[in-house]
């Protein structure tokens, strides 16, 4: 903490109590905090609209299982180490390692957009859309097959709340906008190291982008349990 | 943050303790089928390990204790919202 701090002086007049290394350490943790607001309303509406419906599909029949969100899970939980290890190459002073692990961190990020596009296309295709579901559940939520103009539902089924699906494209989709606002963001750190900036002394504005990176992993790592495993 | 070289090892300690974690979740809703105690593990699983990406990637564990302070405030409330929200679904299980 000590270098970090020293190095704030050149720049900053006053230092936080809170966080000694920068004041935007400090702005990163409030906007965190009110972010975690925003999702944190998102899932307690999911959790009780889905507490108080009678026609919840389960999440994993009805999205198709759970393989490609727990590797989308893994690949954000990766991309978090490759961010860490950006912020200890450059203080280091190891610039080529902090653009190595910083482009892989982007890398992660893209990928998990392009699964995220790849799920969301296939989930549209199958009828799913925000305000409607085509799923066909019995009473223990189970699904049982897929909906169609004029059919006749057996007794005891019964179509699936369309409530699902906006919660999940609200939920994800919310997620999936922070991903791509997190790629931008790192992408811009990325060509500033690139070009020269930054230093072993000098290291807030990657380490205050890894916080943002950081919980949009945290995040997902909630969504991910509550919307595709529960 | 002069203590990060001696985390350096704890960074893939954390990872595969994540990817291990992420694993067992996975398996989780396959051996536990009653939702209670299903839900039960699964969220503590998913708190701890977003408590772990805070503590350690997000270094709140090496910062200012009164730091921790922002952290936590969203999961109170958000906890209580939750709590605020219940009683209304509940009704269909009386109704």
């Amino acid at each position: 903490m000590s270098q970090s701090a020293t190095a704030g002086h050149v720049v900053e007049n006053y230092e936080t109590p809170l966080t000694p290394e920068s004041w935007g350490k400090l702005g990163m943790w409030i906007f965190l905090a009110g972010d975690a607001m925003s999702f944190g309303a998102l899932l307690a509406t999911y959790g009780a609209l889905r507490f108080g419906a009678v026609n919840w599909p389960i999440p994993v029949e009805a999205l198709g299982g759970v393989g490609l969100s727990a590797f989308m899970t893994f690949l954000l939980i990766c991309s978090s180490v490759s961010m860490v290890k950006s912020l200890e190459a450059m203080q280091n002073d190891d610039r080529l390692g902090c653009i190595r692990w910083l482009g892989l961190t982007v890398l992660g990020g893209v990928a998990f957009l392009g699964m995220q596009a790849y799920e969301y296309t296939h989930l549209i295709h199958e009828g799913m859309v925000l305000a409607e579901n085509p799923f066909i559940i019995d009473s223990t939520g189970s699904v049982v097959g897929h909906w169609h103009e004029g059919m006749e539902l057996a007794a005891g089924q019964m179509r699936a709340s369309s409530l699902f699906s906006t919660t999940f494209y609200m939920t994800t989709g919310f997620h999936g906008m922070h991903v791509f606002s997190g790629v931008v963001y790192l992408s811009i750190v990325l060509i500033r190291v690139i070009r020269g900036n930054f230093s072993a002394d000098d290291t807030n504005v990657i380490e205050i982008a890894g916080l943002y990176w950081h919980f949009v992993d945290l995040v997902w790592i909630l969504v991910f349990t509550f919307v595709y495993l529960v | 943050m002069s203590g990060d070289s001696a985390h350096e090892n704890n960074y893939y300690t954390i990872f595969i303790m994540l990817a291990v974690l992420t694993a067992v979740e996975v398996g989780v809703p396959m051996v536990i089928t009653a939702s209670v105690p299903k839900i039960a593990i699964l969220v503590t699983l998913a708190v701890i390990k977003a408590g772990m990406v805070a503590l350690y990637f997000m270094h709140l564990r090496f910062e200012k204790k009164t730091l921790g302070i922002i952290a936590i405030l969203p999961m109170i409330i958000c906890s209580f919202l939750l709590f605020m929200l219940m009683p209304d679904s509940s009704w269909r299980w009386i109704g």
